[in-house]
Formats: C-alpha cells, structure tokens, sequence
C-alpha cells in the first residue's frame, strides 16, 4: 500500500509540473460545470415551458417525468441533459494524465530503474492508474456538485432539483463515473506502450471518448432515453470491459517488453 | 545463501531478441567483494547481461544466480537485494533530490529512510541541494544521485552501467572516488565500462565479452596472458653484446633493444631478475634502472577485440 501511495504521490509532484495537464484537467470540468449552469441561469429561471403541456411532449418523456407537469417535465429533461456531459470528465482527465505519466517514463529512461526494484507490476500500474483516476473523479464529483447547487438556485421547482439526486444521477456519477475513469485509464496505458509522445497517444486515446458524445447526441436528439435502466446496463457493461481492458493493459505492461520492444 | 557460495554464477547464460544473439553461453563466477568489470564493445551484450542479472530480462536458455536466488524464478528476492544504476540515470527531473531518493525508500521499504538519505546526500555531496528540482543538477549531480539512489538499500550486489559515461573528467574523478570507497567496504560490484583505464583501477578481474566470453581474469593476469612479461633494463649504453648474453638464457623468449634500454621477455622477472641483471654487468652494463613493461589494459582490450575480428572473418 506504501509503494502504490508513493506513486500516486510522484505522478501528481511529475505531471501536474505540466502546464497542459493542468489547463486539461482543471478546464475540461469547469467548461462542463459552467455550460449547463450557463444554459439553465438562461432558461430554468424564465417561464419559457410553462405552456407546455405533456402532451406537447414525446411519449417517452412520460416515463421519465411520471407525474411532473408538462413545462416542468421539459426542465428536468434540461436539468438531466448534461449528465452525460459530466460523463465525459472521468474519461479525458485520466487519459491526459495515464498519457503524460507513462510515454513520459518511457521518453525520459525513467522506468528501468522503477523496474529493477521489487515493486510489482500490478502496484505501478493501480498507482498510475488511481493518480489519474482520483482526481477525474474528484473533479466529476466536484462540478457536479457544483451544479447540484447551482440547479437549486437556478431553477425554482423544488421537484425537478431534487430530481438531480435521483439514483440515475448518483449511479451515473458515483459508480459510472469511475468506471468510465477506471476505462480511460485502461485505453491510456495501452497506447502508451506504442507511442513515443504523450501529446499523440492524447490524441489516440480521445478517439474512446467518441462513444460518451455518441451517447450526449443520442440523448439530446431523443434516440436515447437516459433512465435507471439506461444507466445501470451501461454500468455492467463498464465492469466488464474495465476488467478486460485492464487485465489487458497488464499484459502490455510486463517489465520485458518494457525494456526490450517500448522503444 | 551459502556463505561460501559465489555472489553471482552464470552458466551458459544466453539470451536472444528475435534473431539476434545478445549473449551467448556466458558462464562467470563473481566472489562477495569483488569489483568485476564486463567490458565489450558497444553491442557486446554488456547491457542484457547486467539486465539479465538485475532479473528486469529473463534468460533464454542457461542460468543465472544472484546471492542465490535464481533469476527468472526468484526474481522479486534478486530485485530486493541488488542495487542498479542504469546507462541512463532515469531521475524523476520534476522531484527534488530528496523526494527522489524518498520515492525509492518506499519502493524498495527502507525501515530507516531519511537517515538513509541523509547519509547517502551527504557522502555524496548533495545534502545541500536536496531541496532542488533534480531537472537543474548538472550531469554529474544526477549521476551521484542515482547511485545514491542504487544505495539506498544497502545492497548485496551493486550494478553500475557504465558510471561516468558523459561525464566531464572532474565528475568522472568525483565519481571513480566514491566506486572506490564502496570497493573499500567490501561490497560485490559489477561495472560495466568503455573506460578501460577505469576498469584497470577499479576492477579485481574482469571479463572481456562480445556477444561470447572472450577473457576473464585479473587485469595484470589478462595482460601477462595476452603479451607475457616483459623486463626493462634501463643502461647507460645498450650494445647487441649484452642482448646476445641474455638470450643465451631458455626462459629468455624474446629481447629487443630501444635506445639505451634493453627489453627482455621473461617467464618469471621474480626469479630470473637477479640472473640477467648479473650477466648484464658481467657483460659491461651500467644498469640505471630495472622495470617491468607495463602494458595498458587498452592494449589487452584492442589485442582481443582484433583476434576476435579475425576469427570471424575467418
């Protein structure tokens, strides 16, 4: 348990000297905090969908809203849009992270001495892993919070605030969420083995972030519905790919092909 | 371990990328205490073998032990109790000195860390800059904090991969001087070097590799195997008269003269000295001086290196 403090503790001293990971890490949540605080301090105050009635509303919105009014079942589809923005933290803040702190022990020599003593591969890999995680988390966790208390002084409706702490909202951010870290982080350590750069396997990497927008476009033009069931598939369907991706890594990861083929 | 038992023993030791043969059929033998040096030409396998030993490469075919695990089976125990400086000193140039070494403290669990770093700051000279982003030491700095660093643990065996390469000769000196004192504690060193007047001071034996064992023995040993022993009888005046006497003798294999100095090959200068150094003065010789050619580990290196050349070509 030492070992893998002691790398969490260097990767934070070694990549957030980077002034990039900083702008990426601390940016990206606030940009996704502030954008739909922006969008509801414009709409969730004003008396725009007061005149809707449910049945202006798509049927699926029946289901979600259950027996909140028309105007107001439009204002917790608002509220609710962004969640899978905030989705979209956990999986970029450790990718930045995993990119820089891998590539950048392999452009630096900086891994065979890290290697020749006796910590094993497992607690490097859980150490960079959880220093790239924790703060995606923590930061996932903090801008919606901080939105949680915005939404409260936005949006009059009691209900449709309260609707934020809903079980899809805290499945989605407390377990989805790191998840979605524990993913990113996978990618990261895969790629990193084959490149050189940390900027390029980035760039590789934010290709896996493609499917989180896939999934904010679907919501936002009604394909998808984000509900309970929604969420939790999209959980079981995480662990899984999180325990494959991350055995995976580990496989990439052995010391040999480290020293011998990483080049 | 057994107390008797050698540090290291390799046997057979092989090891091949894809095609390419690193190492081949290496079979060594390093006491406890010992400065041994591996010196080869660049390729020679110098690298793969230290590797192989530090259990971060595991053989191909053969066997390796170290302090007597065996690598490729114990490699967590070996990796325990030996310390590495690789080519590159691979320091974390965002962290200070200290939080450098501190870092390792926690990777190899050193119980008593900080006095561990203390004394190792300072006997290398850097307690001063502990504090200090490692990113602004100078080439030299880093390389004393990473042997530092390779010390931390108090090692059986201590590897160093190349030590002063691209050093300036201040830094080289700074860094020659510390190999010595660990040498004068007593610990097992395996140095691997282009630096062969290096390898001359430091090292008790050494082993010429490329790719395949070439010479392994002391450095004075390899160069009375490679060029015999050679004795020179400084004289006020040479004359073929005083060489002609002194290859009237069996155990005289060869004699030359260079300007007023007189050289003879001999098997054994101890014995036979005092018998040539006579017939030499019988013979009208005023002897100034009397030495023993000392030829330079370079030439041992180059004369091996070159018959290795032939035989491949052949």
């Amino acid at each position: 348990m030492n070992r893998i403090r002691a790398i969490i503790i260097k990767e934070w001293r070694e990549v957030f000297k980077n002034k990039f990971v900083i702008f990426t890490v601390s940016f990206l949540p606030l940009m996704i905090t502030a954008l739909p605080l922006v969008t509801l301090y414009f709409t969730g105050g004003s008396e725009d969908f007061s005149g809707l009635s449910s049945a202006d509303l798509p049927p699926q919105f029946a289901s979600l809203c259950g027996e909140l009014s028309g105007g107001d079942c439009m204002l917790y589809y608002l509220v609710t849009q962004f969640i899978l923005l905030f989705m979209m933290v956990p999986v970029i803040v450790p990718m930045t992270i995993a990119s820089y702190s891998i590539v950048g022990e392999k452009t630096t020599r900086t891994l065979e001495p890290l290697l020749a003593s006796p910590v094993s591969t497992l607690e490097i890999l859980i150490g960079k892993g959880l220093a790239g995680v924790i703060p995606a988390v923590l930061s996932t966790w903090g801008g919606y919070l901080l939105y949680a208390a915005g939404a409260f002084l936005m949006v009059d409706n009691r209900v449709v605030v309260s609707k934020l702490f809903d079980p899809v909202w805290m499945i989605a951010i407390f377990v989805v969420g790191p998840l979605l870290s524990l993913f990113g982080v996978s990618i990261s350590v895969m790629i990193s083995s084959r490149v050189n750069d940390p900027r390029v396997a980035e760039q590789i990497s934010g290709i896996f972030v493609l499917p989180v927008l896939g999934l904010f476009i679907g919501q936002m033009t009604g394909l998808i519905l984000l509900n309970e069931r929604f969420i939790l598939w999209m959980a079981a369907v995480l662990v899984i790919l999180d325990a494959v991706l991350f055995s995976f890594a580990i496989q990439v990861f052995q010391r040999e092909t480290i020293l011998s083929r990483w080049k | 371990m057994n107390k008797s038992e050698p540090v290291i023993i390799t046997r057979e030791l092989t090891r091949t990328f894809g095609q390419t043969l690193a190492v081949n059929q290496l079979s060594l033998v390093v006491e406890k205490g010992e400065v041994f040096g591996l010196l080869g030409p660049n390729g020679a396998g110098k690298t793969t073998t230290v590797r192989m030993l530090a259990a971060l490469l595991a053989p191909t075919s053969g066997e390796a032990r170290v302090a007597g695990f065996t690598v490729g089976v114990e490699d967590q125990e070996i990796r325990r109790i030996i310390g590495l400086l690789p080519e590159a000193p691979g320091l974390y140039d965002a962290l200070t000195a200290e939080q450098n070494l501190a870092f390792y403290g926690e990777m190899y669990g050193v119980e008593n860390k900080s006095q561990q770093i203390k004394r190792y700051l300072e006997l290398l000279g850097l307690w001063h800059r502990r504090f200090e982003p490692v990113g602004t030491f100078s080439k030299g700095m880093r390389q004393k904090l990473a042997i530092a660093r390779a010390l931390l643990h108090e090692p059986e065996v201590l590897f160093l991969d190349e030590p002063t390469s691209g050093l300036d000769p201040e830094a080289s000196r700074l860094v020659r001087d510390f190999i010595s004192e660990l040498k004068g504690e007593g610990r097992t060193i395996i140095l691997t070097t282009h630096n062969l007047e290096e390898a001359d001071r430091l090292c008790d034996r050494i082993a010429v590799i490329s790719g395949h064992l070439l010479a392994l023995d002391s450095p004075q040993v390899l160069r009375r195997k490679i060029f015999g022993r050679k004795v020179v009888f400084h004289v006020v005046k040479a004359s073929q008269v005083m060489v002609d006497e002194l290859e009237k003798f069996d155990f005289v294999t060869e004699t030359q003269i260079v300007d007023n100095k007189i050289l003879a090959a001999v098997e054994n200068p101890e014995e036979h000295n005092p018998i040539l150094v006579r017939a030499l003065v019988d013979n009208g010789a005023e002897i100034q001086f009397v030495g023993e050619l000392r030829r330079r580990l370079e030439d041992v290196y180059l004369e091996l290196m070159g018959a290795e050349k032939e035989r491949d070509h052949e």
